[in-house]
């Protein structure tokens, strides 16, 4: 089949500038709302992907969706660190960090209040997390006090978090020691301080919430196995890469919304490429009666003008994207009803949506464009040729 | 004047295909609208139901993971204005499969004594709730949440515990009415205990009736100040604002409706933008020849306006109808934290809307409309197409 050449097509959205920029523009809004709903949902997941460490595992009591419901005693430590195949430090000592996980709500500027994880923890469980977390000022809480180190999300939005700030909750007052730099981790939306502080403050001195353990080796089933399989200890084992995915639930209402958003924006922007295809065809029709004597079949002609659409589409969604670009610069919060608290991260447009978007708006242009495009392939030649 | 209007008319139906492809474009994003617009005014604007006014809800200050000593009821009971508090334990916990959304419904362990004068919107047979106060296993559950899990009067339900290390086995006792919230569980708190073998001497949440609507808020303040300084403090909000707090984790509400609107809103001027120009353009010389006939260029830009806000109009009429049918739909969706039982327009936002559908066609009309209304005669009538 003898194809038109795509250079026509081009020469005529050319020409008609206005009316092509028009349509573009009707479809770019919803690319553009497309590509912001999948870039914060990318951002969440990597947020968690980050934060998560291959050779992790965390334990909870059997039957927790999180840490923050799950209790452990410190009996199940000491039996969980008898355990082989737990990997140990420079000195000998078993890489295993018992935790309290609790959620203290902090006040922002605007008079309202943020959620956030208070996680009570000793020196292992901030050197387990090393290569990750740095501290960008101050110093580490020090044992048996009331010191704080902040994420760097939370020192950002929060007027009392500080370095030297002051914090109320549990039984008293507590300074803000240093703040941590969790790169892209949801650890930036966490304040960490003394495991026997925070339990003590709390009234939990043997309720605590989770142990998190590094594997000797990189395989981590042999080690999961044998801890799941201790009934008395009646664990929930978890590598931290699968606990953190769990969580990417919180964003499944925004995702859901944004989408039905974008689809019915969408509608609009394949009604406007509808509209404006129409009226190429009805202008053009000796044209394309032209196009047909020189032999170019039906095919041709229904293909020619589905192109064309399509590339008036796919201007919008390339519009779009760019308008989207600069998300990346930008931090949202999203809350969850696993952790109860808020969790800052950033939008991330990934080459990936990108693409996506573009085949969304492409999508968009074919289903507007077909139906002008077949009408115009089905015209009788003479009656196209004898149009005005 | 009239004349005008039956040539407006006219005009829409010359292109019919392009009028309808750009009314209904119009319409679909006004549905969306609409329904948005309904889920606002519910949130952040609605009057709470008249019981449910009368109810505040007392937490922890620092967040809902951290309870409340129960000694607590009756230091609020002894309140002046408050007339019941009860304890109402959220169990959490799984049912079947957590996976499935069905499945997370909303489970209280209360004090079934207290529990229908708490509610004097719920109704239930006498001899169900006889029932339910007798038998310390038993549960009653709403109407919605029966249907929708095909729960019937003697069934078993299997709930499992994850803030409280419990297995609970519960009978449906009985099965509520209510306009709203009628998809909660709630079970004997004294069972909750039994099955822990121990007391927990604290609650997650309390529910404060108060005598009248008009101390709704001096109370919830008197309650507040009660605790100030002890080691655990209270915040008391009304059963409806506590709710909202709830569901604000998912995000901020306000502003992704708003900003939702405001692209469906952009979308529309866009679409109705481009179905103008190109039927503006198209009618060059007739405008041309309305001119020579005497029609002012005034009168040319209004009728393009007009015809613009016919379709915008039209447009926002039709979205309207779509977002009453798919309301009806929402009106029974499962309830997660607020009930969308009262979702609907009033007839202020309403015509709010339709006054927009009307604003977005003449403003996408004005800038076509006033280039053909100002070219002289001779160029519109030498255009070739």
């Amino acid at each position: 089949m003898l194809s038109i050449p795509i250079s026509y097509n081009l020469r005529n959205l050319q020409v008609r500038k206005i009316t092509t920029l028009m349509t573009s523009l009707a479809a770019s809004l919803s690319v553009l709302v497309l590509v912001a709903v999948l870039a914060l949902v990318a951002g969440l997941r990597s947020s968690f992907e980050v934060s998560a460490s291959p050779k992790h595992l965390i334990l909870m009591r059997n039957g927790s969706t999180s840490e923050l419901v799950s209790v452990l005693t410190r009996e199940n430590f000491q039996d969980v660190l008898s355990r082989r195949g737990i990997a140990n430090d420079a000195n000998g000592q078993p890489l295993a960090s018992l935790e309290i996980v609790t959620v203290v709500s902090v006040s922002l500027p605007a008079g309202t209040e943020m959620n956030v994880t208070l996680r009570g923890m000793s020196a292992t469980g901030w050197k387990m997390r090393q290569p990750q977390l740095t501290l960008t000022a101050g110093r580490m809480f020090q044992a048996g006090g009331r010191e704080l180190v902040v994420g760097q999300s939370i020192a950002a939005k929060c007027p009392g978090a500080h370095l030297g700030g002051q914090l109320q909750f549990g039984d008293g007052v507590w300074t803000v020691v240093g703040i941590m730099n969790g790169g892209q981790s949801a650890f930036n939306s966490e304040i960490f301080a003394d495991l026997n502080q925070v339990s003590a403050e709390y009234h939990r001195a043997n309720q605590l919430s989770s142990v998190l353990i590094e594997s000797a080796s990189p395989d981590l089933e042999p080690l999961t196995r044998s801890l799941r399989e201790d009934r008395r200890l009646n664990l929930q084992v978890e590598s931290e890469h699968d606990y953190y995915a769990g969580q990417m639930s919180a964003a499944i209402p925004v995702q859901f919304m944004g989408t039905i958003v974008a689809i019915v924006m969408a509608l609009g922007g394949a009604f406007a490429c509808m509209n404006t295809m129409y009226t190429a065809i009805a202008r053009r029709s000796s044209e394309i009666g032209v196009l047909r004597v020189l032999g170019f079949s039906r095919a041709s002609v229904l293909l020619c003008f589905l192109l064309e659409s399509v590339l008036i589409s796919l201007l919008g969604g390339a519009i779009g994207c760019l308008l989207a670009l600069p998300l990346s610069r930008f931090e949202t919060a999203i809350g969850s009803y696993i952790t109860w608290s808020q969790l800052s991260f950033r939008f991330r447009v990934t080459p990936e949506i990108i693409l996506v978007g573009l085949l969304f708006a492409a999508a968009m242009g074919a289903v507007g464009g077909f139906l002008p495009a077949r009408s115009a392939a089905r015209r009788p030649l003479l009656a196209a040729l004898r149009a005005r | 004047m009239l004349s005008f209007a039956s040539l407006i008319a006219r005009n829409s139906l010359r292109s019919r295909r392009r009028s309808v492809l750009t009314i209904v474009s119009i319409a679909v994003s006004f549905c969306m609208m609409g329904v948005l617009m309904a889920m606002y005014s519910l949130f952040f604007l609605d009057e709470p139901a008249p019981d449910q006014a009368l109810r505040l809800i007392v937490r922890n200050r620092i967040s809902f993971a951290n309870p409340l000593p129960v000694s607590y009821v009756d230091k609020i009971k002894s309140l002046p204005g408050v007339r019941e508090v009860m304890i109402q334990q959220w169990f959490g916990g799984t049912y079947k499969d957590a996976h499935e959304p069905l499945n997370n419904f909303a489970r209280f362990a209360v004090e079934p004594a207290k529990l229908f004068r708490l509610h004097p919107e719920y109704s239930i047979a006498a001899w169900q709730l006889r029932n339910f106060l007798k038998r310390p296993d038993s549960c009653i559950i709403g109407r919605a949440l029966a249907e929708r899990l095909g729960m019937k009067l003697g069934n078993r339900v299997t709930l499992l515990g994850d803030i409280f290390p419990a297995r609970l086995d519960l009978v449906v006792a009985g099965i509520y009415e209510s306009a709203i919230d009628n998809e909660v569980l709630y079970f004997h708190n004294q069972y909750l205990k039994e099955s822990l073998h121990k007391d927990p001497d604290y609650a997650i949440m309390l529910m404060v009736m108060v005598t009248d609507a008009d101390s709704v808020t001096a109370v919830g303040r008197r309650i507040d100040g009660l605790f100030h300084n002890s080691p655990v403090q209270t915040k008391t909000e009304t059963e409806k604002a506590f709710r909202l707090n709830f569901l604000s984790y998912v995000g901020n509400i306000k502003m992704f409706l708003f900003l939702v609107c405001a692209s469906l809103a952009g979308t529309v001027l866009l679409v109705a933008t481009n179905s103008i120009t190109i039927s503006v353009r198209e009618r060059a010389q007739e405008v041309g020849i309305m001119k020579a006939l005497g029609f002012s260029p005034d009168t040319v830009l209004c009728l393009i306006a007009g015809e613009a806000m016919l379709m915008g109009g039209l447009g926002g009429l039709l979205g309207l109808c779509g977002a009453q049918v798919l309301m009806a739909a929402m009106r029974n969706l499962p309830v997660v934290m607020v009930s969308l039982t009262t979702l609907s327009l009033s007839p202020g936002v309403m015509a709010a809307e339709l006054l927009l559908a009307c604003a977005c066609g003449m403003v996408a009309a004005v800038p076509a409309a006033w280039q053909a209304s100002r070219r002289p005669i001779t160029e519109c009538l030498a255009q070739a197409d």
